[in-house]
């Protein structure tokens, strides 16, 4: 079910130039601030989970998803090269598993690690809350990768889409319109976060098990989903 | 020893048919698939390579389908078109990574022995990015040689070479075809695929046009009506002359180009009169000029054949 080649391609073409400092752009931000934060407020737990909440949770997490899902085999398919992986005696399904593994390795690299690390500059984890929220970060970034790896597998705008789920859905009616948050990977994440924060820090508008069970179904549905995709990719004829 | 079966296959997309109702084999030995710009080359090169559905018949292997099978790449070496190719890899690395994804017990030796067989050894340590469109199409040779296959498919591999890379490039398909590989590769050009390929399949318009080895192909394409525009010191005169051979069939006195535009029926015989007729009567020919020497018209002929 994983490709060590498959896997050394997609690393690599992720973390080209262009990509990486995309990627690091947004973490080295969220440490910045959290460091001007400590500095200027001391260390205080409402103050924490609302940056780790409000900026690396419903940010951060998700547009890292969204370069490392579309940017594991996007840029792939749109330039053709995805038929050196295709013309091979390889389960389609096995190609997608692995770039999900990648995707959601890079996402973690660069969303969920730089959380704990902000979390411990801002209050050294008091309430858990560090740890809670880069649970919610592991489990949101596995959810987004299965989803942008999906996009970017049906779409040639898959970044596009990614942007305005990401920012306009997610961030912004997410706050406004009260069903939106049912639908949203960030709520389910909370709703585990909420479990392992102190009393009150982190709510969510949505229960653990169908959090549980709305994840679960988006990571395999949107995996299964991609790998049928690619069986059945037709390249562009020319003539 | 591989052939690949195409069977009464056609391929449309939404309206438009791309591929209608073709069915030909394709057997050990280099063949050439001719036919202009659109004609439905690739959609078929595309169904051979397990790429896109054939909306009806069949593409087979050996009486494999090769449609959702990807087993069949066992056996099938790919040289796409289309100039992605991880250009942020070496070349070695991009042979390697190919050697690697067919499962090979050596993948490093066998992509080191499918980069001396393009010649590519020189360069293989340089980034695909660097390279020249030559180059790229040798590497992405040896990235479909690399597992030893049966039957290779060329998309119009000439594309882009200058004439060195062409003539090497021959060079290595000719071999392979030698060795008993069904060797299968897509032009527009006449001369390439005659010099090339052993058997030309003619692609015109989604249809079979034509089948044979080059020189069935050739007089099918000479043996055709030619028109001539041709412009004189007495025009009459010549028409005159010309109508009495019976490798003329019609002449038209075209009075708004003051010109005479002659159908001939037999080419050979017609293009050794006309000079000796116009010289029998002292006339001087002052424009000789085919007028549908198109590849377009030279193939819609042979579809009307």
């Amino acid at each position: 079910m994983y490709n060590p080649t498959v896997a050394r391609l997609t690393y690599r073409a992720l973390l080209g130039r262009r990509r990486a400092l995309l990627l690091c752009a947004l973490p080295v931000l969220l440490l910045i601030v959290a460091g001007v934060v400590r500095a200027m407020v001391g260390a205080d737990d409402a103050v924490t989970a609302e940056l780790l909440g409000g900026f690396a949770l419903a940010t951060m997490v998700p547009l890292i998803g969204v370069i490392a899902g579309t940017g594991a085999i996007g840029p792939e398919i749109d330039d053709g090269s995805v038929v050196y992986l295709l013309s091979k005696p390889l389960k389609r399904p096995t190609i997608i598993i692995t770039k999900l593994f990648v995707a959601v390795g890079v996402s973690i690299l660069f969303s969920a690690l730089p959380t704990l690390l902000a979390g411990f500059i801002l209050n050294g984890n008091s309430q858990q809350l560090a740890v809670a929220y880069t649970f919610a970060a592991v489990v949101a970034s596995i959810a987004y990768s299965a989803v942008f790896l999906l996009l970017g597998t049906v779409s040639r705008h898959a970044v596009v889409i990614g942007l305005v789920y990401a920012l306009i859905w997610e961030a912004l009616f997410g706050s406004l319109v009260a069903g939106a948050r049912t639908l949203s990977v960030q709520q389910w994440s909370l709703s585990l976060a909420e479990e392992i924060a102190g009393d009150g820090l982190i709510s969510s508008d949505v229960g653990v098990p169908v959090a549980v069970v709305l994840l679960v179904a988006v990571t395999v549905g949107g995996t299964w989903w991609a790998g049928q995709k690619l069986r059945t990719l037709t390249l562009a004829a020319e003539g | 020893m591989t052939t690949l079966h195409i069977d009464h296959t056609s391929r449309w997309f939404g309206n438009v048919v791309a591929v209608n109702d073709i069915t030909m084999n394709i057997t050990p030995g280099v063949t050439g698939l001719l036919g202009p710009n659109g004609a439905g080359k690739s959609t078929l090169i595309h169904m051979m390579g397990g790429f896109l559905a054939p909306s009806t018949g069949s593409v087979t292997l050996d009486g494999a389908p090769i449609w959702r099978n990807e087993s069949a790449y066992r056996q099938i070496g790919l040289v796409p078109e289309r100039e992605g190719m991880y250009d942020f890899l070496d070349g070695a690395e991009f042979v390697l990574a190919n050697a690697e994804l067919h499962g090979l017990p050596d993948p490093g030796a066998a992509a080191q022995r499918a980069l001396a067989t393009v010649e590519m050894e020189y360069a293989q340590d340089r980034r695909i990015s660097t390279y020249s469109k030559g180059m790229r199409q040798r590497v992405k040779m040896a990235s479909a040689l690399v597992h030893d296959p049966s039957v290779l498919l060329l998309d119009e591999p000439f594309n882009g070479m200058d004439p060195r890379q062409r003539m090497h490039l021959m060079d290595l398909l000719r071999r392979m075809g030698e060795e008993g590989r069904t060797v299968l590769f897509s032009s527009h050009i006449l001369e390439e695929v005659e010099q090339l390929a052993s058997h030309i399949e003619v692609i015109v318009a989604g249809r079979h046009a034509a089948s044979g080895n080059f020189r069935k192909i050739r007089r099918l394409m000479t043996d055709r009506p030619h028109r001539y525009l041709v412009r004189s010191s007495d025009d009459r005169t010549l028409a005159a002359a010309l109508i009495a051979d019976p490798s003329t069939a019609g002449i038209e006195v075209d009075l708004s180009e003051a010109a005479l535009r002659i159908q001939a029926v037999d080419f050979n015989r017609f293009t050794e009169l006309l000079p000796r007729v116009a010289r029998d009567h002292g006339i001087r020919l002052l424009t000789v000029s085919p007028s549908d020497e198109s590849l377009e018209s030279v193939f819609s002929y042979l579809v009307a054949a």
